[in-house]
């Protein structure tokens, strides 16, 4: 063995930096995303466009969009792995904690793409009020990480299963309601004026999702990995 | 000294017996071909042994002198060459050996990579996606991605499948140079495969 070893660090870099690589080399999962997102935005654009919605319909329009376009594409960061047969020198030569960690990166910066993609465009398409976009960004970036952190893991878990698509939305949800409420609940307040302030207890939650979901799946990945 | 030791090792699929109450212990400088025909269990044995697949019954133990090596040291010394274990295609040569190296714990150079690159035949193909790559050139990385982890453990399930003769010899060489060093196992049918190692184990009896 060479004598400089890497830390936990280096090696969850290097899952990132060779997801990102292969990422942008198919631009499989980019691409399914936006399209998914940009299709959903435009139906729903077409459909209600500028028509006066609530801000609990436009809030849970949005988190719809962001939701099944998550669904369509960020379980392809294990699928991928066990599909091209390399999960299994990834399983022998490296350990559990910095596969997760660089996937949960990688999940992350997807996802970031995607609502830096839409979210203006869900501003320009429908009538949300575009005077709190700097107040709603601290309830999108809680939402990211949380939707990052939860489906992470559940990729992990349907990767080796035979419907792949089907089972990780399935398994998804339920991880996956009691964040997207919160969403939808602190993005209405954002919506409807009242500021952050008001929607304290929704990312006082959100916060402690993302945690509590990270730390969980930081410690019960090792055991989806290697079993 | 590092040791690999199977105690008692059994595998079943269903009712299906592959083996069992497998026993061996092997030390540094040893090496064992594991032989028998088609779906006798010999890759399910390799699988078993580096901790791939669960055993239905009994024990694998990696250890360095006395004391029981944990997951991550086993990861650092264990290198695994099989027509089934798969490269990133998308990746180059060089970008596939740097990677592995990197999450198995180690540091490799430029310099060092050119130097397998070489030694496996693979010396100009180093910037091409592996995705170019024969299966032929495919299996000679997986040999140079074992060169470059110096492995105290190597496993090789078929070892010479997809390559021509000028690839044989190479494999050849590299297990003689790994040898010595190293605690060598083969899943083989091929006689001159299993003449590689000193000890055999015959499975489907």
């Amino acid at each position: 063995m060479p004598p400089r070893s890497a830390g936990l660090v280096s090696k969850a870099l290097a899952v990132y930096a060779k997801d990102m690589r292969l990422e942008l080399r198919s631009r499989y999962a980019l691409n399914a995303i936006l399209m998914f997102a940009i299709t959903t935005l435009a139906v729903v654009s077409f459909s209600l466009g500028q028509s006066g919605l609530s801000p609990k319909l436009l809030s849970a329009l949005f988190w719809i969009v962001i939701f099944f376009s998550a669904m369509s594409g960020l379980a392809h960061v294990f699928i991928r792995e066990e599909e091209t047969g390399t999960a299994l020198p990834l399983r022998l030569m490296a350990d559990p904690d910095p596969v997760y960690i660089g996937k949960l990166t990688f999940n992350f910066s997807l996802l970031t793409t995607m609502t830096m993609v839409v979210t203006p465009l869900f501003f320009i398409f429908t009538d949300a009020p575009a005077e709190h976009i700097i107040s709603f960004l601290p309830v999108l970036a809680l939402g990211v990480i949380g939707l990052s952190g939860a489906t992470t893991l559940v990729a992990a878990i349907i990767s080796r299963a035979s419907v792949k698509g089907a089972l990780f939305a399935v398994l998804s949800f339920p991880i996956l309601m009691p964040l997207l409420i919160a969403l939808v609940a602190a993005t209405e307040k954002v919506f409807g004026g009242s500021g952050l302030g008001e929607a304290l207890a929704e990312l006082q939650f959100l916060f402690a999702y993302a945690v509590v979901m990270i730390t969980a799946s930081l410690l019960l990945f090792k055991f989806v990995w290697q079993d | 000294m590092f040791r690999l030791t199977a105690k008692d090792l059994a595998k079943r699929f269903g009712a299906r017996k592959l083996f069992s109450a497998l026993n061996f212990e092997l030390t540094t400088g040893d090496s064992l071909a594991v032989i028998g025909p088609n779906g006798s269990g010999k890759s399910t044995l390799i699988l078993t042994l580096l901790g791939l697949q669960r055993p239905t019954k009994g024990s694998v133990t990696f250890a360095e002198g006395d004391t029981e090596l944990d997951d991550a040291a086993r990861r650092r010394l264990v290198s695994f060459v099989s027509p089934y274990l798969n490269l990133y295609d998308q990746l180059t040569a060089e970008e596939n050996l740097k990677f592995f190296i990197t999450v198995s714990g180690g540091h490799v150079t430029g310099k060092q990579i050119n130097a397998v690159l070489q030694q496996v035949g693979l010396e100009r193909r180093g910037v091409d996606p592996v995705a170019e790559f024969s299966s032929g050139m495919k299996q000679r990385l997986k040999y140079a991605l074992a060169l470059l982890s110096n492995p105290a453990y190597l496993f090789l399930d078929e070892p010479t499948s997809n390559l021509d003769r000028e690839g044989k010899k190479i494999v050849v060489q590299l297990v003689e140079q790994l040898r010595a060093d190293s605690i060598l196992i083969i899943a083989t049918n091929e006689e001159e495969e299993y003449q590689l190692a000193t000890a055999q184990c015959r499975l489907g009896q």
